[in-house]
């Protein structure tokens, strides 16, 4: 009760918090009737106005547009081989010059890029939705559902994910990177789908839980009422950390050639390529090397950013 | 001689300013009590003193320690007075022990950074701290852990460390909140004898104003960061000057008198509120009125103390229920109590005794592992799903911390609504049910973040009500709420049982609580009830020791008596409250072992303790084998 | 105690098991080890090929489940059986194994040292220029792919050797054959190491700051100064030692995650270890091998997060207890 006291003006900050003084009835915000500010709106306010949130949102923005209209700016798609230029520095023909082969470099790299993209989203959405679900069902019933979710999710964290992925990709033939999306996603979803439960757990204690299941709301409902909205900032922070994990892995798998397969392309693919060339045509790796860093480190100053926004405790000005 | 002085004292974090003009002073051996709601700026007050506060609060003003300045030292200058000449003693005794670290290394720690002895010695100084705070088999118990201790030990624990190097000043932030009445009366024990074996000046932090009766020499009452009022003891108790003084007294329930006379005298008039620190917050956001509409024009209400009515038809009955959790001991234990139509049944206990626990399995209207739980006369054993689900809607729950109990993320009309949903049924009364604990209808809009705790708890009286159940099922429901608000809360409730009809199973730790709103208490210890009768004969005449020492741990808030009042010592800490439970209860009576009687019985009469568990006799008594030739 | 300690044990075993289980049975469906004769010249007759994949339990006209039966019995004794070559992937693995441990020890122990110092630096300041350097540094490392980083540390390793013409990091294998000298060893560990240790040192960095900030506000840190401890003294003897249980659990787990996981360093440094052999077995289509790296996978995993829960009893009191 009392040692909020000292926390108390802290918690004071934010809009819409409580005020500190003990006899004050109502509360600072808004008047009656007028739209309180939602936590989303407080959250994104604290995430726009961080350094790194702002910074790592432009340059996903940045990136995403790159890879979605640069191929349209030039005549060169990814499957075109310039067969009067094998292995060129870049030109005013090919921007970021051309492969041992005479594909453009530039073009190669938006359509890898793309993928990645595309493939980082998709595996974070789903694997996050997953771990959502078997961790709050896990966590709120225990008992025998928890030991069979458990269980599988045990099982998934054992099998060595790089081998099965890459055992199975080059089976699914080619153009089936949505496989590949699904694949990613199942062996991406188990470590946070524990964090998940356990906080279920916890938060299954919790008295507005025990009143809804007082009052006859049933289990499921609970779930997706109470427990996995009250675990959002967690699973969004999770996406993001996830986004990055995909891409990565991604793009390890490519580089050894299981991941996206040929004539499509993926940044691994095109680094393992670059690399081979990279001391006397660093042209070949450092633009892929380079935009894969960027995309990284996009995403990863936006979970940074996101996390704070969303912790209560870090409202310490950063400028 | 005074030892510590603090002169118009301020401290500001960012832009809240948290503390205003704030100044006391301190002689040796002088107890200065600190009080103030939660939130009013008296721990951050004394941890400026200590210069303990986080890097961005701002302090300006004058601490001086014999003289010396301390706002503005260096900080080598305070880390070699802390501890030293300013010790302190924290609330949270659980987080404010290191967990890696082992209890007597701690105390031998605090001696060393001040004393130059070698660490065996350290060791051996730390054991006899620990035999000086009462802890029992101190040269065992020194190399347990923070964990292997119950609550109370912890705080003992606490006390060594800050009497280790004879301090001149003993800081003492809320040190007994945490705790259950009975072992407040032993640390307050505690810091007597602290005071007197350092000649130290104390400064006692807490909310509770009847804590401090008993042991202040002068008060200083604190609101909103700024002091209130600073007086003597006595004359603070007998002639407070500032209305809020008089507010915090009047809402001190006094169970030792007769609730008629005094007691919660209505709603606390309270003065206007202080100019909040920032103006320009104050003046966007007009006070929304605790009580309007239909609650403020309802009849006042008046509950008929004295005459039990147990004529209604039970509405609830409870028959040798029982739960017990693995192959631990019975958590509930045979435990049989009925509520009747338009009655209150107080549940009082320590933590730990099991009362959550055998509201839980009320509530969860199931099978239970052994006895009957009979619901306006249905058993639930036999419940299909459907039935049950009907059920509930006689059956709701209020719960003990408003915050936890509604979800953030909801708005307040989904929460009121979120009942009427679960059964289909139409959810317009939400407006109604607002007014009805007196909020207003377009409070709907807002989440829950956005109101006070009293208002917050009102929310959740609504949603219970939202079924319009018969029977209440009331968790603590004023527990975390300060005194002022606790007065509100409980008048609401008492007006809301008149008007609806309601039966209320009322469950606290607050005994005073409980003789205000209840008309039969039952009193559990260790998973059994050990007293149930009306709340004037348990009041007045307990028949169970336990019963008497949890009535006599309570301070009373008059420092005079408090002072002449012989008290009476329970040992030892309630069963619930350690981690390391032995592997069940004592045989025969589970209450021997902390019993003030068992010790002083002739053998003949103190062997039925042992080999013979008293048993409830009729609907009410004392499960005591010597409750009528007891004390005397 | 003792009892659920079994069932765990049991637990685990089974787990093992089943994952390898269903490793081999992936395996030995999706892989086609014929094919690796196929490209041979002159290409084998068919009945030669037939009985030399019998020969390794490997040949796709034996139906699955017989070949399933015959690969788990001799697991059961402890051999993984033979790879598409003919060598026993038992003796194949124990010596890679060797090499990978050789590689991951120094850069894991390197990672993870630097990483707690910088993080808990870096705590202590909060905001502070350390705190902001160390961020921006190990988001910037963070950022980096392993596959990214191996390759620029070896340009920038070349480069180095060309400007000062002397061969100080060497890019290539364990050991220069017949040299196999300590200097020489080393001048091979250090571009692998670094690769490694950078990452390790950037996530550790980052979780142990984080911890140790949670655990600097803690009540019992206040009652450490509240003694008279200077705020050094009471982070490190209170705060630090509280904030390292978390991560020396996860230091565990992470061993036994690298222990097959360092593929791309392997590959990209030419250490024939664990990791290597998994891509090369998938490209050879090794079915037993990779059938035996599963387990070896699995193993260490479960391995790692006993070895965690010991530590985490050893450092925690209040774990030990319950």
């Amino acid at each position: 009760m009392t040692s909020e006291e000292v926390t108390g003006p802290r918690g004071q900050v934010g809009p819409g918090a409580a005020a500190g003084t003990a006899l004050a009835r109502p509360v600072a915000g808004a008047s009656v009737g007028s739209v309180v500010p939602s936590r989303w709106r407080i959250v994104f306010g604290r995430f726009a106005g961080s350094w790194g949130g702002r910074f790592g949102g432009l340059l996903l923005l940045g990136l995403f547009l790159l890879a979605f209209v640069g191929p349209v700016l030039v005549p060169w798609s990814y499957l075109d081989k310039d067969f009067l230029a094998f292995l060129q520095e870049p030109t005013g023909a090919h921007w970021f010059g051309t492969t041992q082969t005479g594909g453009d470099v530039f073009a190669l790299t938006l359509r890898g890029m793309q993928k990645s993209l595309l493939i980082g989203l998709l595996v974070a959405v789903v694997s996050t939705a997953v771990a959502a679900v078997v961790g709050a069902f896990a966590g709120y019933y225990l008992g025998w559902t928890d030991w069979v979710l458990g269980w599988v999710t045990d099982l998934l964290l054992v099998l060595p994910a790089f081998l099965v992925i890459a055992v199975l990709s080059p089976a699914l033939g080619q153009g089936a990177w949505l496989a590949l999306v699904v694949l990613l996603a199942a062996f991406m979803w188990m470590v946070t789908s524990k964090v998940v439960r356990g906080m279920t757990i916890s938060i299954r204690e919790r008295e507005y839980v025990r009143a809804a299941q007082f009052m006859g709301v049933p289990g499921y409902k609970i779930i997706f009422r109470h427990v996995i909205p009250n675990m959002a900032s967690l699973l969004i922070v999770d996406a993001t950390v996830n986004v990055s994990a995909a891409i990565l892995t991604e793009t390890s798998l490519s580089y050894f050639g299981f991941g996206v397969q040929a004539p499509d392309v993926s940044l691994g693919g095109l680094i393992a390529d670059g690399a081979r060339t990279a001391v006397y045509a660093p042209w070949t790796f450092w633009f892929a090397a380079g935009l894969l860093v960027l995309l990284i480190l996009a995403v990863n100053l936006i979970g940074d950013a996101l996390r704070d926004a969303f912790d209560p405790t870090s409202n310490r000005g950063r400028r | 001689m005074t030892v510590l002085e603090v002169r118009d004292l301020a401290v500001r974090f960012g832009e809240t300013q948290a503390v205003q003009g704030v100044g006391f002073e301190v002689a040796r051996g002088e107890v200065l009590g600190i009080v103030g709601e939660s939130g009013s700026g008296k721990s951050v007050s004394v941890l400026a003193v200590l210069g303990l506060l986080p890097p961005r609060a701002v302090v300006s003003g004058s601490v001086r320690l014999h003289g010396r300045e301390l706002l503005g030292a260096q900080e080598k200058e305070l880390t070699a007075l802390r501890g030293k000449s300013m010790a302190m003693v924290f609330q949270d005794p659980l987080a404010g022990l290191t967990p890696v670290h082992r209890v007597g290394d701690q105390v031998a720690e605090a001696v060393r950074v001040h004393q130059r002895v070698s660490s065996k010695a350290a060791r051996l100084r730390a054991v006899e701290l620990l035999d000086l705070v009462g802890i029992p088999d101190p040269a065992r118990r020194a190399r347990a852990f923070p964990h292997e201790f119950s609550g109370g030990m912890r705080q003992r624990v606490m006390i060594a460390m800050a009497i280790a190097n004879d301090p001149d000043v003993l800081i003492c932030d809320e040190p007994t909140t945490a705790l259950d009445v009975t072992v407040q009366a032993q640390i307050l024990d505690v810091l007597r004898t602290a005071r007197r074996e350092t000649g130290a000046a104390v400064v006692l932090v807490t909310h509770d104003i009847g804590v401090v009766a008993g042991i202040a020499d002068r008060v200083l009452v604190m609101r909103s960061g700024q002091v209130v009022e600073t007086a003597t003891v006595d004359d603070l108790f007998y002639r407070p000057r500032s209305p809020f003084t008089r507010t915090l007294l009047d809402a001190v329930p006094r169970i030792h008198d007769h609730p008629a006379r005094s007691g919660y005298s209505g709603r606390p008039v309270l003065p206007p509120q202080p100019a909040p620190a920032h103006p320009g917050d104050a003046r966007s956001t007009p006070p929304v009125p605790a009580h309007s509409g239909e609650a403020r024009s309802a009849p006042p209400v008046q509950v008929g103390w004295g005459a039990v009515r147990r004529g209604g038809r039970a509405v609830l009955e409870v028959e040798g229920l029982v739960k017990r959790y693995g192959r631990g001991g019975w958590v509930v234990d045979r435990v049989s109590f009925d509520v009747r139509a338009g009655e209150t049944l107080g549940l009082v206990g320590e933590s730990g005794c099991g009362k959550t626990t055998l509201l839980m399995e009320i509530l969860a209207l199931g099978a239970p592992q052994g006895g009957r739980v009979v619901v306006f006369g249905r058993d639930t054993a036999g419940l299909s799903g459907r039935e049950r689900l009907g059920l509930r809607r006689d059956l709701q729950v209020v719960f003990q911390d408003p915050m936890a109990s509604l979800d953030p993320r909801m708005t307040v009309h989904d929460i009121v609504a979120e009942p009427l949903r679960a059964h289909g049924l139409p959810i317009d009364r939400v407006g109604g049910l607002l007014r009805l604990v007196g909020l207003e209808a377009e409070h709907a809009a807002r989440y829950p973040q956005d109101f006070s705790g009293g208002q917050r708890q009102r929310i959740a009286i609504a949603r219970a009500l939202a079924l319009e159940p018969r029977l209440l099922v009331l968790d603590e429901p004023v527990s975390a709420l300060d005194v002022s608000i606790r007065a509100e809360v409980v008048e609401l409730l008492l007006e809301l049982k008149a008007r609806l009809g309601l039966s209320y199973l009322f469950v606290a730790h607050d005994l005073a609580v409980v003789r205000r709103i209840a008309d039969r208490v039952a009193v559990m210890y260790s998973g059994r009830i050990v007293e149930i009768g009306p709340v004037e004969d348990v009041f007045a005449e307990p028949r169970h020791p336990y019963t008497r020492a949890l009535l006599a741990a309570v301070p009373v808030p008059d420092p005079v008596r408090e002072r002449a009042r012989s008290r009476l010592l329970l040992s030892g800490d309630p069963p619930g409250d350690h981690l390391l439970r032995p592997a069940g209860p004592p045989s025969g009576c589970r209450f021997r072992t902390r019993c003030p009687l068992y010790p002083g019985l002739p053998s003949v009469l103190g062997s039925r303790c042992v080999s013979e568990e008293p048993e409830l006799g009729a609907a009410d008594g004392a499960a005591c084998h010597h409750s009528s030739g007891g004390i005397g | 105690m003792a009892g659920f300690l079994a069932w765990r044990l049991i637990g685990y075993v089974v787990l093992v098991a089943v994952a390898t289980s269903m490793a081999y049975l992936l395996a030995a469906a999706a892989l086609n080890p014929r094919a690796n004769y196929a490209e041979r010249t002159p290409r084998p007759p068919d009945s030669v090929v037939d009985a030399q994949l019998a020969a390794y339990n490997l040949n796709d006209k034996e139906p699955l489940a017989a070949r399933y039966v015959t690969w788990a019995e001799g697991v059961l004794q402890g051999d993984f059986g033979r790879a598409w070559n003919g060598s026993s992937v038992n003796e194949d693995l124990g010596r890679r194994a060797g090499v990978t441990l050789r590689l991951v020890v120094a850069g894991l122990v390197i990672g993870a040292v630097a990483g707690v110092a910088v993080g808990a630096c870096a705590a202590v300041g909060q905001y502070g220029w350390f705190d902001r350097l160390s961020t921006v540094a190990s988001f910037g490392v963070l950022a980096v792919p392993t596959v990214v980083l191996a390759n620029m540390l070896i340009i920038g390793a070349v480069w180095f050797n060309d400007l000062t013409g002397v061969k100080v990091f060497l890019v290539s294998g364990e050991v220069t054959p017949g040299v196999d000298s300590l200097l020489d060893r080393v001048q091979h560990l250090v571009l692998p190491t670094m690769t490694l240790a950078l990452g390790m040192a950037a996530v550790f960095s980052r979780y142990q700051r984080n911890i140790l900030l949670d655990v600097l506000g803690a009540d019992f840190v206040r009652t450490a100064r509240a003694k008279g401890l200077s705020r050094r003294a009471a982070y490190g003897r209170h705060a630090l030692r509280v904030a390292l249980i978390p991560v020396v659990t996860y230091f565990a787990f992470t061993f036994g995650a690298l222990l097959v996981g360092t593929t791309i360093t392997e590959t990209i440094f030419g250490w024939y270890g664990l990791g290597h052999q998994l891509v090369s077995s998938i490209r050879t289509n090794d079915v037993n091998t990779v059938a035996a790296i599963s387990f070896l996978a699995a193993l260490a995993l479960l391995v790692a997060a006993v070895v965690a829960d010991l530590l985490h009893a050893v450092l925690d009191p209040r774990v030990r207890t319950v």
